[in-house]
């Protein structure tokens, strides 16, 4: 059948921003939506409240609505757009959500508007678990017993007839959040408590536990003829009771025979038709029992998801194109499969690869949070490798997540801790597979291990046969390592760094062994079809094996080097740069070569660059990437801290960096030759100093005076960084800080308080400087500019001020010899302005300063990279301090994942993602920045008010503010007396330690609508943190510094009244 | 060793000695030991291009014959560790328990591209020496794959019921045995069939005096045109009973019609094919493995009966199913009954039962 063309506009609702258990997978299928529907010739509407993402650039859509996700202003955006339908399987649980609610309240009616891909009834068959139950037993397939519940009553009544251990998972929320297992009635309580709270139709599923069982994923595809294929079988390494999204998986499926994988595929077949998902890839999880094979069915997702963006990489089927196609009116036997050309996409792909995903965590960030993993997504970021065993793709998995592991094991760490060795085992955590591999090293069984871990035994023995094969390396030197063992090892997936810790020598002796016995690696290409047809599609990953089918071109290439796992602090914008670069060298004439890990981004689709490698980024696997290639040069400064780590071995061996050089790197991460440079250009800097033990560390804090900002050299997103107050914290800090990047030195910095942070975004080509973008903080400085709302243009700088920093930015570009992009942070105190760091490389910040300026910053900068100068490029000159709209970006943070961490804000970033505000009036432009990270402020109400005497001066005007718009005032007595000595009427309640009813107890009863906080410096677990965390349990929206609160304020008055905001897409300001 | 001189070295499992046979790539991604035990494969060493096989072991239930019927088997990596609540034991064991030579540790997706390129071929495997002259003597001592009758080797040497204490059916059958894969008989048991089956060389009067509602043209090994005298029986058999031939039995038929078969490059043999089935345009995807087709321009010289082509091939456009309706009989070429793979053409065998009834009023 045709496309349809009954159809003109059709409407994409994107996922906004990242958050964990939704991530930049729906960037990469929004974004292959776009793609399709406008070389399908659709005019294409898309709203989507992130700008970090690459489906937000103007080209990619008609009109793109970058707005609040909320079921309000989208119907804002289709009243103003009146497109034909909305496509919302693409757009992550986010988007179907809306979608729904839009259907429910009759806007889509109203417009005509049509839900292509999966009506409402569809989506809530399949979303609705009670309903889902009830069809999974129409067509015979077991689910575990269950009942639903609005209260908690209601929901013990179920336990005592279901028997613990009993599963909790809210209805309609995402990555589990709310879910948990529980094992008694006093964890059932709390979880069934937040769960109700957490689901937006506050209905929990009570259902019996089959954690234990093997736990598989299928991704299904079907077509309006009713084709149905399986794109992939995933089975997970942890079993049930760990989120798929925190487990190791793998694919395909590993431990199935054909009749017991038909079984599952039939019923897959099943599902789909029995929900009724008209056309579009569905994501299925299944639960096996091990002892018997008896199947469960345990959800079904009728939208692309994180799962098939795995999928899709891992088989190179594209999911979400071909979703796209399908939903538009095309059948899987119209469309050809890109990577054969002759063959239709109407298949299973069959690969001869394994494929393994391993998360990445952040727990390290969120101190006092539990630490194990439940059925609750916790995971920030995922890396995938690809090898031809198990073993193989495991090890270069691990490797990929940039955790300084180079393995499993044998890589020189060891922080295993034998007595936690059983509960390692038995309760799942981010270390477990270690721990596996050192219960096997001091002689425990296969069987003994599966009892405590329920990890199929086929997993445990791979691992098993790693331990036992380096029982070769025991005691055996460079000298006499053979080359069948050096190969075999290498085939284990083996880095050399781990050989090297193997036989105890260097990583270059083993590098040049390996090259001396000829063992060198191999690419296979990924071809959906197992070599059986030809492959048009240069998508490779490394391997060690007889044949390479890399073939030569004469085209000049340049290699983009990733930025890996999504972590935090280093997220989706870095993913945004190298594909912006890739575009752009490719315009150029170039033959782009991308390297990366991360199965969720863009930049690891095949049809991004010329060329892509799935590889880990380290030192290896780069450098034997470019001695296939030979490359003209390799760019390093888009993926954030991953290639500038590599930067300098990478020159050393003889690798052409390009772009700005890695000693300019250096002279700009090493703080004393910074320091230097800046005295040299004399550009004030904060009073430091370099301390590389407790003793001077005391001695420089005494010199320039507390409060101190403390951290660890070399690190991203104010990793370990902290704000001291006074010599016993400092000593404290000393005596942990060794723990962070193995032991660099420590940086003192004087902190400045009440300071306002600036970022400013450039590209330097030698001659030339362009400031694409300079951003005034709304918080202060000391919250980390990750974790801070930021405005383009400045709104309270005045124009000596920028003077001053662009005098300074182009100084230091000229004095770095800056050839690209580089991100400068400012702290702006009583018109002094200081320079807080310089980063010769793209920025958190390139894509908001590029979708708020209109100007492509990366795709510039990589122009100037490859030798074309500012001059001889023709963009629009932006002056980023004179535009007639703001455009806010504001951080999203992850808290309410992680119960009990303090929320309170500070030079350690801890934002997962970012949305953007954008309007003409900086008020509305907050409002929408806030109601876009779903922080609905209260418009009317109590606001509790309690500040450390640092702003006890500054509250009153805003208390007057809140006043003014008839908020009632409650505070506890410090600030009390202090507000009402300046006729502010407040009604005073007692601090947590002052006896009961206490504030606390206001939170928990809902008698508080909106807290402002601002802590005392220094003490940790102080009232402010029982609060805040309180707030987040009964998320009660927060604020920790006073300048947002002052911006709020102009926010709140907006919010009164949403209806006369207006939505404009970026393509018309 | 291949036909060709290459030479691929890897480590032996199951057991030792040294085979010949004609090397094909299989791309299903499980059902290993199905693939085993499929008569089909008889003279051919089997290579599986996902390269984790054994992960399962082996049971008892999962077989297509009463033994390992491949010469050899090759695989990337073989793990001596299984597991599964079905298995019996390891996927070694069992290829020593019959006999069989298996290598790993090749690098079969280089196996698999060469085969691609240069299309199947002759190839030993030895653990017996590595003398490459040694070996190419031997190799070429072996008879090609085309023209040769291997039926012989592996249909059955008496009559008998596949399920003898069957007591309600709706139709009995006889089912010629060029090879045929317990599955299909699963099948058509579960479709309500009585089947006996019938040796090879069984003369046509003797089938039709049984007097059957039915016959059945299994699958089996090889080159359809080297075994005559069953296209010869075949030919007086036609009109007579609803026939249902599937992949050798398909391309028998179109032989006993006139049409013609030839040999492809490197043959179907996975389980992730699309075939489109012409009547309701729905696509199936599909068992395949075989190693010649039905010509589709020799169809034309079928002149007994009209002909109608009710399946294809969606990646190479090859025929995968034709009707015959004036002599009742319509056949495919890929496996409805799977075994290794997915269940979509399992609605096949009832079109069997479908064409009894409709040839009986
Ligand atoms: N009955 C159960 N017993 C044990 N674990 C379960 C059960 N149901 C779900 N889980 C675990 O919880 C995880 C999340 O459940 P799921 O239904 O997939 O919710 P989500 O929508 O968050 O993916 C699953 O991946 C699985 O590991
Ligand atoms: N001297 C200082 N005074 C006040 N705040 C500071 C100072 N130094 C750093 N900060 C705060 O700490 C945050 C992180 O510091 P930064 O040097 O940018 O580390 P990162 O490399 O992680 O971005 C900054 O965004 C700023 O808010
Ligand atoms: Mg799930
Ligand atoms: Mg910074």
């Amino acid at each position: 059948m045709p496309k349809r063309d009954d159809l003109k506009t059709i409407m994409l609702i994107g996922s906004g921003p990242i958050i964990i258990g939704q991530a930049c997978e729906f960037d990469y299928s929004g974004t292959q939506a776009c793609k399709v529907l406008k070389e399908e010739g659709y005019k294409v509407v898309l709203v989507n409240s992130n700008p970090a993402t690459i489906m937000t650039d103007p080209e990619f859509a008609d009109k793109t609505y970058i707005e609040p996700l909320s079921p309000e202003f989208v119907a804002k955006v289709i009243e103003k757009e009146r497109p034909d339908a909305i496509l919302p399987t693409l757009g992550g649980q986010t988007g179907l959500n809306i979608a729904v609610m839009l259907a429910q309240d009759g806007v889509l009616d109203k417009y005509g508007v049509e839900l292509i891909g999966a009506d409402v009834d569809v989506i809530i068959k399949a979303e609705d678990r009670e309903k889902f139950k009830d069809a999974m037993a129409n067509i015979g397939l077991y689910v575990p017993p269950s009942g639903y519940a609005n209260t908690l009553a209601e929901a013990l009544g179920f336990a005592d007839e279901l028997k613990f251990p009993l599963v909790v998972r809210p209805s309609f929320t995402l990555g589990g959040l709310g879910g948990g297992v529980a094992f008694n009635k006093e964890e059932f309580t709390e979880i069934v408590t937040r769960g109700i709270d957490l689901s937006p139709v506050s209905q929990v599923l009570v259902e019996k536990s089959v954690a234990g069982w093997k736990e598989y994923e299928l991704e299904v595809m079907r077509d309006k003829k009713d084709n149905v294929v399986i794109v992939c079988s995933i089975e997970n390494f942890d079993p049930m009771g760990v989120h798929t999204g925190d487990s190791i998986t793998v694919a395909p499926a590993q431990t199935l025979t054909d009749v017991e994988y038909q079984i599952m595929r039939n019923a897959s077949l099943d599902i789909i038709r029995e929900i009724g998902v008209e056309t579009g890839g569905s994501n299925i999880q299944f639960a096996v029992n091990p002892e018997d094979g008896q199947m469960a069915v345990i959800e079904m997702n009728p939208r692309v998801s994180r799962s098939s963006a795995l999928a899709s990489k891992a088989t190179g089927f594209p999911i979400a194109k071909i979703a796209t196609k399908l939903a538009v009116g095309y059948t899987l036997d119209e469309i050809p499969n890109d990577i054969t050309e002759k063959t239709p996409a109407c298949f299973e792909p069959s690969i001869d690869y394994v494929v393994v995903k391993f998360p990445r965590w952040a727990f390290e960030k969120f101190a006092g949070t539990d630490t194990s993993l439940t059925t609750r997504m916790k995971s920030v970021g995922e890396a995938m490798a690809i090898g031809r065993t198990f073993k193989e793709a495991l090890q270069k998995s691990i490797r990929s997540l940039e955790i300084d592991r180079y393995g499993l094991g044998s890589d020189g760490v060891n922080d295993i801790r034998e007595e936690l060795l059983n509960d390692k085992l038995s309760i799942p955590n981010q270390d477990r597979v270690f721990y596996i591999k050192h219960a096997f090293e001091i002689g425990r069984t296969v069987e003994d291990i599966f009892s405590f871990t329920k990890i199929d035994p086929w997993f445990l023995n791979n691992i098993a046969q790693l331990v036992e094969f380096e029982k070769n390396f025991k005691d055996c030197g460079l000298k006499n390592i053979s080359a069948e063992i050096m190969l075999e090892a290498k085939r284990f997936g083996y880095s050399d760094m781990q050989i090297a810790h193997l036989c105890n020598c260097r990583e270059d002796d083993i590098r040049s062994l390996r090259k001396k016995l000829k063992i060198l690696p191999t690419f296979k290409t990924v071809d959906t079809c197992a070599a059986e047809f030809e492959a048009y599609t240069p998508y490779y990953y490394s391997t060690y094996e007889t044949e390479d089918e890399i073939l030569p071109t004469d085209k000049e290439k340049i290699i983009i080097l990733g930025s890996g796992p999504n972590r935090i602090g280093q997220g989706i914008e870095f993913d945004y740069c190298c594909v912006h670069s890739s575009f752009a060298l490719h315009d150029m004439g170039y033959e782009t070569i991308m390297v990366n890990c991360n199965p969720e981004t863009v930049s690891t689709d095949y049809d991004t660059s010329d060329r892509l490698y799935f590889e880990p980024l380290t030192f290896e696997d780069v450098m034997n990437i470019v001695e296939a290639e030979k490359p003209k040069g390799v760019i390093i400064q888009f993926g954030g801290q991953t290639p500038l780590k590599l930067a300098l071995r990478l020159q050393n061996a003889g690798v052409n960096i390009i772009g700005t050089s890695p000693d300019s790197i250096d002279l700009a991460e090493d703080r004393k030759r910074f320091g230097n440079m800046l005295k040299k250009l004399n550009i004030p800097q904060p009073e430091n100093g370099t301390a590389l033990n407790e003793v001077d560390a005391v001695k420089i804090a005494a010199r320039i005076g507390y409060p101190i900002i403390v951290r660890p050299s070399y690190v991203l997103g104010g990793r370990a960084m902290s704000i001291v107050y006074n010599e016993e914290n400092l000593v404290s800090y000393v005596k942990n800080a060794t723990e962070v990047s193995n032991d660099r030195p420590i940086l003192i910095d004087k902190f400045l308080e009440r300071a306002i942070e600036v970022d400013v975004d450039a590209i330097y080509d030698g001659e030339e400087l362009f400031i694409g973008g300079i951003m005034e903080h709304i918080e202060e400085a000391g919250i980390h500019s990750g974790d801070s709302a930021c405005v383009i243009p400045p709104y309270t700088l005045g124009p000596e001020i920028i003077e001053k920093i662009r005098e300074y930015t182009f100084k230091m570009a000229h004095e770095l010899k800056v050839i690209g992009l580089m991100n400068i942070q400012y702290a702006v105190k009583d018109s002094m302005v200081y320079v807080l760091e310089a980063n010769p490389r793209a920025s958190r910040t390139v894509p908001f300063v590029s979708k708020s300026t209109g100007v492509p910053m990366a795709k510039i900068a990589s122009r100037v990279i490859a030798g074309m100068k500012l001059v001889d490029q023709d963009f629009e000159r932006v002056d980023p301090t004179k535009l007639d709209y703001f455009s806010i970006k504001e951080a999203v943070l992850p808290f309410n994942r992680f119960p009990g961490a303090d929320t309170l804000l500070g030079p350690e970033m801890k934002s997962t993602g970012e949305v953007m505000g954008i309007d003409p009036e900086f008020g509305i432009a907050f409002a929408k920045s806030q109601l876009s990270v779903n922080q609905v402020f209260p418009t009317s109400g109590s606001v509790f008010i309690s500040v450390s005497d640092k702003d006890k001066d500054l509250i009153v005007d805003i208390a007057s503010k809140l006043i003014a718009m008839d908020f009632k005032i409650i505070s506890t007595k410090g600030t009390g007396d202090m507000l009402s000595e300046s006729g502010i009427k407040t009604h005073k309640v007692l601090k947590i330690r002052e006896g009961r009813p206490n504030v606390i107890d206001m939170i928990k009863n809902g008698e508080i609508d909106l807290i402002i906080n601002t802590p005392e410096g220094g003490s940790a677990r102080s009232d402010g943190y029982y609060m805040r965390t309180a707030a987040v349990l009964h998320n009660v929206p927060s604020i920790t510094t006073l300048s947002a609160a002052s911006a709020l304020l102009q926010g709140i008055s907006e919010m009164k009244n949403t209806s006369n905001i207006n939505v404009k897409a970026i393509q018309d300001y | 060793m291949l036909e060709d001189g290459k030479v691929f070295e890897g480590k032996s499992f199951g057991c030792d000695g040294e085979v010949t046979g004609e090397v094909v790539f299989n791309t299903s991604m499980t059902g290993y030991q199905e693939i085993l035990t499929d008569p089909s494969y008889c003279e051919q060493i089997v290579t599986m291009t996902y390269p984790q096989i054994g992960n399962y072991g082996v049971n008892t239930e999962d077989i297509e014959s009463s033994k390992v019927q491949v010469k050899g088997f090759i695989v990337r990596e073989y793990l001596y560790h299984y597991s599964n609540w079905r298995a019996g034991k390891s996927l070694d064991d069992y290829l020593k328990e019959y006999g069989i030579i298996g290598i790993s540790e090749i690098d079969t997706r280089q196996l698999t591209r060469h085969i691609r390129e240069s299309g199947a071929m002759k190839g030993m495997i030895s653990t017996e020496t590595g003398d490459h002259s040694e070996l190419r003597s031997r190799l070429d001592s072996f008879p090609d794959m085309q023209g040769r009758n291997l039926v012989d080797f592996v249909t059955c040497s008496e009559p008998y019921r596949f399920n003898p204490s069957k007591k309600d059916y709706k139709y009995r059958i006889a089912a010629y045995d060029f090879g045929i894969k317990l599955n299909i008989l699963r099948c058509l048991d579960s479709a309500g069939f009585d089947i006996t089956v019938m040796p090879a060389d069984t003369p046509p009067d003797k089938i039709l005096e049984s007097d059957p509602d039915g016959i059945l043209l299994s699958n089996g090994p090889g080159d359809p045109a080297a075994v005559s005298y069953a296209i010869e029986n075949i030919r007086s058999i036609i009109g007579k009973k609803p026939i249902f031939g599937i992949c050798l039995g398909h391309q028998l038929l179109s032989l006993a019609l006139g049409a013609k078969t030839y040999k492809l490059k490197f043959g179907h043999h996975g389980a992730n094919h699309p075939v489109k089935n012409l009547d309701n345009q729905e696509v199936e995807v599909t068992t395949q493995n075989h190693g010649f087709s039905v010509d589709a321009g020799s169809l034309d010289d079928i002149n007994i009966t009209s002909h109608k082509v009710t399946h294809l091939n969606l990646n190479d456009r090859t025929i995968e199913g034709i009707e015959y309706p004036e002599i009742s009989a319509f056949t495919v070429q890929h496996h409805p009954e799977a075994g290794p793979g997915p269940h979509d053409s399992r609605y096949i065998f009832n079109r069997f039962v479908k064409l009894i009834d409709d040839f009986k009023n």
